[in-house]
């Protein structure tokens, strides 16, 4: 074996703690009764009745032990390795009060159909306690596409809202004060042109960004690991980041400019400790780009921002949560030289697995969605988008999302998780869970680093390989019912009620592309060359790309116009059709 | 007469990247035995019906989850026919509202299948639904 490259202490391996949970007479005494245990009391009743499994294993394959006790705890440092909320290495969440201050931010992802569907939805989830807006656009916009290219044909408004410039951004957040709401920005590819919409749209409002809060999500690595939603090939991608990060550190304090995402490395089917690793390799690597840029770590890390599934292994999850922002706190510290806490503090999103839903028996969704948000929740998260229970057949009606959000209502006024910080901390399962977690990670961050780094990995499709092995695996296991998936594999009805869904108008695409027209035949077209010639210069001369993006905005060049300058200069990514 | 392979392009029309179903079911269908061609992702219909004629498959299996299935998957079939290659049999997986399903069988979309399908069923419906082309000498 290679030495680990990441410079960190290790969890597990270290003799004595400097801060023993329990004493070593204890732990000692623990172990014989264990001893005890095993041949007496559990030998007897494994004779009496066998095991159902041979062997018990996480979601991700971590070995569940027969028993866990402090004798378990006997490498853990309290001080060290868990210690405060608030406090470093974070692993009890990244304020010291948490939801006993202020509850997550319950923030449902909307978008359907032009931008004025989307306005109307957004304005009833606010009027029902929503705290935030978070956008999903359709596949035009976040490929880099206007309405009325051919590559768009059937897709417009489908799967999210659709947008093709200035024009659609006004209307998308028509009547809705940017100052007073955060909003969350699902886009990647094409972020860079959304994150100029968006602030060009304030300041009509007469808001400047300084004051603009929120998240767009920008993460381009997990797009060519899982998501694959690109534009240009993935080393011009993180150029146009790092300058949407750099612009933002300088330009809106109060803005999240990148949400690194495991969410979609889970959905194309990673497990817990493969979205855990993958992830926090993307967020490394922008790190890195980050100061070969010449910013101070302190500069940017405080704004970064992370986003992570939530899935069905209760326990693993919450495990999940505590293990990424220990990770994150300790290579930021000592790897990196982070000193603001608020470089090392993992704060994150969180949403409930879409892929864990079954299109069969649909209404079961609302409970699988239930126990996820509350694994989100023990585990920490900033803020929560709970899936709706139709979301196998389409986009979610009103009454489906209103389910959803509601889920998350319940959880925070009656389950009694508001009033607790961390409250599955020194359970002996949850506290060897997180070290596993951190542990496993770990072997694969630093493969990654041997590698040459997750761009370098990324090219050379080591995470995509990863994640389809393990999607077949998981697939393998659902149809040997070594996994049982109720309604799926097991429980199955012979005649199943339709539910009702929601339907996007074709006709909306037409309205959608004659706004467009309408848009070219305004502006001044004059004034758009201009600055598609001045982001043109940019991509060739390496200066900060966010100032001609915005001009072009202003001056109403569409989304397809700004990316295609993209495509001009860096070229269109392709990935070979590897399966 | 030897019976040659089956020849089965799986294809991903369409922006939509969300190809875990897509490489599952290939997959699965290698596995089993067929020949199997992935054009990758990005696809437009013109030039998935280019690389089943190309490749001269039997059947073609279209993987869609962005809600534009009513467009791109009927497409792909009047490309196939404008070109007088219908005999190759069309399916499709992925996220399709029930009330769609009946429409898209009538646009000869052969079967269709929703999440939650095992792959079993999907290799059986293949070996059962489609037969190797005749070929031109």
């Amino acid at each position: 074996m290679s030495k680990p490259s990441t410079q960190i202490a290790p969890t597990r391996e270290e003799g004595t703690p400097e801060h023993p949970t329990y004493d070593a007479g204890t732990i000692r005494q623990i172990r014989e009764a264990q001893d005890a245990w095993e041949k007496e009391v559990l030998a007897a009743s494994l004779e009496r009745m066998p095991l159902r499994r041979e062997k018990f294993v996480t979601d991700s394959g971590i070995p569940i032990p027969d028993v866990l006790t402090p004798a378990d705890r006997a490498h853990e440092d309290f001080l060290r390795d868990i210690g405060f909320p608030g406090q470093y290495p974070y692993t009890r969440g990244p304020q010291a009060t948490m939801y006993r201050a202020r509850t997550w931010t319950m923030r449902q992802f909307a978008g359907f159909g032009t931008p004025r569907d989307t306005n109307q939805r957004f304005k009833y989830l606010l009027s029902q306690g929503m705290t935030g807006l978070s956008v999903a656009f359709d596949m035009p916009a976040l490929m880099g596409y206007d309405a009325d290219h051919p590559m768009s044909r059937g897709e417009v408004g489908k799967e999210g809202v659709a947008v093709s410039s200035l024009a659609d951004f006004e209307i998308l957040f028509d009547g809705i004060p940017l100052d007073k709401v955060t909003t969350s920005m699902t886009i990647n590819a094409s972020a860079i042109y959304a994150l100029a919409c968006y602030v060009v749209t304030a300041e009509k409002q007469g808001i400047p960004p300084e004051k603009l809060g929120g998240t767009i999500q920008a993460d381009i690595l997990k797009e060519y690991i899982a998501q694959k939603e690109w534009i240009v090939p993935p080393r011009p991608a993180v150029r146009i980041l790092i300058d949407m990060i750099e612009w933002c550190s300088r330009n809106m304090p109060k803005w999240h400019p990148v949400s690194i995402s495991g969410y979609h490395i889970r959905e194309a089917g990673a497990t817990a400790v493969q979205e855990l690793a993958f992830t926090l390799a993307d967020g490394f690597g922008y790190v890195e780009e980050c100061l070969k840029r010449g910013m101070k770590v302190d500069e940017f890390a405080p704004r970064f921002s992370f986003f992570w599934d939530v899935h069905n292994d209760f326990f693993e999850e919450v495990a999940k949560f505590r293990a990424a922002r220990r990770i994150w706190a300790r290579t930021m510290k000592e790897k990196y030289g982070a000193k603001d806490p608020r470089s090392m503090m993992l704060r994150t999103h969180a949403q409930t697995a879409g892929v864990s839903l079954t299109a069969q028996q649909p209404y079961n969704n609302i409970v699988r969605v239930a126990l996820q948000a509350f694994a989100a929740v023990c585990g920490g998260t900033q803020s929560l988008h709970t899936n709706s229970l139709d979301e196998t057949y389409a986009l979610p009606t009103e009454e489906a999302v209103t389910i959803a959000l509601r889920t998350q209502q319940i959880i925070a006024h009656e389950s009694g998780a508001d009033r607790v910080v961390d409250p599955l901390a020194g359970s002996y399962y949850v506290e060897y869970l997180t070290d596993e977690l951190e542990k496993r990670a770990r072997e694969y961050l630093d493969r990654i680093e041997e590698m040459g780094g997750i761009i370098k990995a990324v090219e050379e499709g080591y995470p995509q390989k990863e994640i389809a092995e393990s999607a077949f695996r998981h697939q393998k296991e659902v149809e040997s019912k070594d996994r049982i998936i109720v309604g799926v594999n097991a429980y199955r009805m012979d005649e199943e009620t339709p539910i009702e869904v929601l339907k996007i108008d074709d006709a909306l695409a037409e309205e959608q592309i004659a706004r467009l027209r309408e848009v070219r035949e305004k502006r001044d077209n004059a004034r758009v060359q201009k600055a598609l010639e001045a982001i043109e210069r940019a991509c060739e001369d390496g200066s900060n790309l966010m100032p001609p993006v915005l001009e072009a905005v202003r001056a109403y060049a569409t989304i397809g116009e700004v990316c295609d300058v993209f495509r001009k200069v860096f070229g269109t990514y392709r990935e070979e059709g590897r399966f | 007469m030897s019976q040659r392979k089956l020849r089965i392009l799986i294809a991903k029309p369409g922006l939509d990247g969300h190809d875990r179903g897509a490489k599952v079911i290939a997959r699965a269908l290698r596995d089993a035995g067929f020949e199997v061609i992935y054009t990758g992702l990005h696809q437009t219909p013109e030039m998935i019906v280019a690389a089943a004629i190309q490749e001269d498959v039997d059947g073609i299996g279209l993987s869609i989850m962005s809600g534009a299935h009513m467009t791109l998957a009927p497409a792909v079939v009047e490309l196939l026919e404008k070109q007088g290659a219908d005999d190759i049999v069309v399916f499709l997986g992925g996220i399709i509202p029930n009330d769609d399903i009946p429409v898209l069988k009538e646009k000869k979309i052969r079967e269709v299948f929703l999440p939650g399908t095992s792959t079993e069923d999907i290799i059986a419906w293949v070996r059962d639904n489609i037969r190797p082309r005749a070929r031109a000498a």
